[in-house]
Order: structure tokens, then C-alpha cells, then sequence
């Protein structure tokens, strides 16, 4: 009988954690999986396509690299309830705070462009027009947010989290070489040929997909809005660890989709590639479509509302998805603006895409690296953080990480601007 | 209309302005010396970018 209680109340205990996790989990868990967004999924696709399953070990150590910046907007939003842009503000003043304001405003814009680029290049492949396209995500993204509940919000996008796993039964159904993964995965080596540029070019864009300005925005906005108190922390934490691993999954899949159906072709983008599969396997080629469209939309669901929120945040109006369009007027004309804009610019014909693609990482690398300092200097901030403040080993990992993603977006930035700088 | 938008949202500015006038974190030599380097990398790209416009204009 004791052996019976003992067993019932540790499952009563469980099942109390597990249902607290699920009412906490959802800001991590988003922003990971939307962190592969239309021109996350180009840059893997890329990657297995070129050098076949040779890179997985060094995008499974991208997971937590990922993992240590995002949880630090989980700890300041928790303790100072606000967003990443006011806290810029509040705590470095106008000049810094208009800067990582109006950086981030232009990096979003240009972003949520290549989002629709993806979406419409996505459906296209079902013979679906782009205006069909572009309005069929305005009225989703719209709906998402008008009913004027973040919780119901977020489950929405949690269901198109779910859908971007798509590419794990699209791997499982061209039988990839088992033995080839599982040396690509855990053994770390580099391609044959060597270190060449090319490789560090993917290398330095597989990097640059990890973390984005607008994550660290979105992150801890989110956060704030959800109302995420000190002790619900260690649960942020689990989400974003969990938001991690599955951004690291959906990235090997990839990989391993293109590494075992294109290996050695030379492709620009994720619809190229699901162009080329609907040629070999017409249902993974769809499988692939329609995860590349879905990852538009989560990029462009998050990076609107980063956006949003930052300006609602230093502008003081009413920000929050608990409020109603009528509540919050400005917070929700701005969402809608950037989707329209963007959505707009992407069916002018002969609009400069390509150009705007490549200016998304020029701009990309003039804020993320003003925003990763900035997260670090706030996180040693005794006064902000209290006790939740980075100890030594935080400190080692966040700087580490800082460092080493500020020099490679850097070099990753310049050298798409002059393309044979490292050549 | 137009001009009574644009007049409350240079009041907002003024605003906003006037409310983070000065920084609230706590300037050790530490966070000066990173701001420092910060702007000094912003001056860099910035400088490569005009440096990057002004020869393809002159190609």
C-alpha cells in the first residue's frame, strides 16, 4: 500500500510539473523553431546539398550556442519585465536605444521580405499565384493575433512549430545511409577538400542563421508579455533548451534531406531544392515545400511582432496580444503595416529581391552585435539583475559565444558585400 | 491631419527623449570600454559600407 501511495504521489507530482511546464513553455520553444525560418531552411538545404552529411556535428554545436544567448533574455525580461528595446533604452539612454531601434525596424522589414520571398516561392511550387500567397499569410498572421489572447496566440504558433518537424518523416521516407548521419553527427571532421572558402562561407551563414537581432527582441518581449515571473524561470530555461534541440533537429534533417537526394548539386535556395525533389520523390518534394512555407510564416509571424512590441515598449502605448485591436490601435496598425509592406514589395515586379536578401545581412551584423553587448553588459548589471546576474561561468560561455559570433556575422556581413575579400 | 500626426509624434520623440536623456546603468570602466569598442565597430562597417558605395558609383 505504501509502495502504492509513494508511486501516486510521484505521479500526481509529475503531472503537476509537466501541466506548470505547459503553461509556462511557448517563448523559447517559438523562437528556436521560427530561428528556422525561409532563409534558415536555404541555408541547409545548401549546406547537406554541397557537403552531404560532413557538417551535422558542427550544426548539433550550434544548439547550444543558440541556447546560452537566448536564455539570458529569458532572466532579463523575468527580473526587469521589460522588453529588450526599453532596456536598451532605460538603461544606455536615447542615442543607443534609437539606434538598436530604428537597426532592428530595418533589419525586420527587409527580413520579413525574404519571408515572403520563401512562402510565395513555396506554394508556387503547387501552382499557387504569390498574391494568393501573400494574402492567404496576412489573413493567418492576422487571425493569430486579433482575437486578443496571447495564449491562444501562442498555441496557434505552436501548431505551426509541430509543422515545421516535417522534415524528420520527409527524411525517414528516402531511406538515408544510417552509418553516413551518424559519422556526420558525432565525429567531428571536415569535408573532403579541406577548409576551403566555400566551406567557411556555409559555415559563417550557418552561424549567422543561429542567432538573429530580432530572437533576442522577440525572446524577451514575449516574456514580458506572457508574464514570466523570477520563479517560472528555470521553466524558460527548459523551454528554450528544449526550443533549441529542435531547431538543431530541423536543421540536420535538413541536411540530411538534400546530403542523400541532391548530394553534390549545386543549389541557391530551399525551393530550387523542392523543385528538384518533386522530379525524384513528388511527396517528399511536397513535404518540403510546404515545411520551407510554413517556415516563412513562423519567421514572419515572430519578426513582426518583435518589431511591435519594440515600438510599443519605448513609445508607451498599449502592447500586449491580451489586449483587443481596439486596446492596443497602435501595437496592432504597426503589426499590420510590416505585413502589408512587406508582403507589398514582393509582388512588385522586378523589385530587387536579390539585393534585398544580401542587404539583410549587411544591416543584420550593424545591430546584432550592439545587441548581444548590450545583453551582456545588463546581464552583469548587479543593480538590473539582483542575483539572477551572469556568474563566472555564464560569463565565460556568453562572452565566448559573443565574441565568436560578433567576428564570424562580421566577416559573413563584409563579405557579402565584397564577395572576394576572403578569396 | 498630416501635420497634426507628424506634430504628436515629434512631441512623442521629444518625449522619449527627455525620459532616457541619461543612462541608468552603472558606467564602470568595463561597460565604458565596451561601448567604446561598440562604436567604434559601428564607425568601421559604416565607413566600409560608404567606402563600398562611393567605388561602384565610380566604376
Amino acid at each position: 500500500m505504501n509502495f502504492f501511495s509513494r508511486l501516486y504521489y510521484r505521479y500526481k507530482k509529475l503531472w503537476k510539473m509537466i501541466s506548470l511546464f505547459m503553461l509556462i513553455a511557448g517563448p523559447g520553444i517559438i523562437v528556436m523553431v521560427a530561428d528556422n525560418d525561409a532563409g534558415g531552411i536555404t541555408t541547409y538545404t545548401v549546406t547537406g546539398a554541397q557537403y552531404s552529411f560532413h557538417l551535422i556535428w558542427f550544426l548539433i554545436l550550434l544548439g547550444p550556442v543558440a541556447y546560452y544567448v537566448q536564455e539570458m533574455t529569458v532572466r532579463l525580461g523575468a527580473v526587469t519585465k521589460r522588453g529588450h528595446a526599453e532596456a536598451i533604452f532605460h538603461s544606455f539612454g536615447a542615442f543607443w536605444g534609437w539606434f538598436s531601434l530604428l537597426d532592428l525596424v530595418l533589419v525586420d522589414w527587409l527580413t520579413m521580405i525574404t519571408e515572403f520571398i520563401g512562402m510565395t516561392a513555396a506554394l508556387s511550387i503547387f501552382g499557387v499565384p504569390p498574391i494568393v500567397t501573400v494574402i492567404g499569410a496576412c489573413i493567418v498572421m492576422g487571425a493569430m493575433v486579433v482575437q486578443g489572447r496571447y495564449w491562444t496566440w501562442e498555441k496557434i504558433a505552436l501548431v505551426f512549430c509541430v509543422l515545421n518537424l516535417i522534415y524528420i518523416p520527409a527524411a525517414f521516407m528516402i531511406n538515408p545511409p544510417i552509418d553516413k548521419i551518424i559519422h556526420g553527427s558525432f565525429i567531428p571532421h571536415l569535408p573532403p577538400g579541406g577548409f576551403t572558402n566555400d566551406l567557411f562561407f556555409l559555415i559563417m551563414a550557418n552561424i549567422g542563421t543561429t542567432i538573429a537581432p530580432w530572437m533576442i527582441f522577440f525572446q524577451q518581449s514575449a516574456v514580458v508579455d506572457k508574464g514570466m515571473q523570477e520563479k517560472d524561470m528555470v521553466w524558460g530555461k527548459i523551454d528554450t533548451a528544449i526550443g533549441s534541440f529542435l531547431t538543431v533537429v530541423v536543421a540536420a534533417f535538413c541536411v540530411i534531406l538534400t546530403a542523400t537526394l541532391i548530394p553534390g548539386l549545386p543549389i541557391s535556395d530551399a525551393a530550387t531544392a523542392a523543385h528538384l525533389f518533386m522530379g525524384i520523390n513528388k511527396y517528399v518534394g511536397a513535404l518540403l515545400a510546404i515545411g520551407l512555407f510554413d517556415a516563412g510564416l513562423l519567421g514572419a509571424i515572430c519578426i513582426s511582432l518583435a518589431s511591435s512590441w519594440a515600438f510599443g515598449e519605448v513609445f508607451g502605448w498599449a502592447h500586449s496580444l491580451n489586449q483587443k485591436v481596439k486596446q492596443a490601435p497602435w501595437f496592432y496598425a504597426y503589426y499590420f503595416f510590416t505585413l502589408v509592406f512587406a508582403g507589398t514589395v514582393v509582388l512588385i515586379p522586378g523589385a530587387p529581391l536579390i539585393l534585398i536578401t544580401l542587404f539583410v545581412q549587411v544591416i543584420a551584423v550593424t545591430l546584432l552585435p550592439a545587441a548581444l553587448v548590450f545583453l551582456i553588459i545588463l546581464l552583469n548589471d548587479e543593480e538590473t539583475m539582483g542575483k539572477y546576474k551572469n556568474n563566472w561561468h555564464q560569463n565565460f560561455a556568453n562572452i565566448s559565444i559573443v565574441v565568436l559570433i560578433i567576428i564570424v556575422s562580421t566577416l559573413y556581413g563584409i563579405s557579402a558585400v565584397f564577395p572576394n575579400i576572403l578569396k | 491631419m498630416i501635420s497634426e500626426f507628424f506634430g504628436s509624434a515629434w512631441d512623442a520623440v521629444r518625449d522619449i527623449n527627455r525620459r532616457y536623456k541619461r543612462p541608468h546603468i552603472k558606467m564602470t570602466p568595463a561597460v565604458l570600454f565596451s561601448l567604446g569598442l561598440l562604436r567604434f565597430y559601428l564607425l568601421f562597417l559604416v565607413g566600409l559600407l560608404v567606402w563600398k558605395f562611393f567605388s561602384v558609383l565610380h566604376k
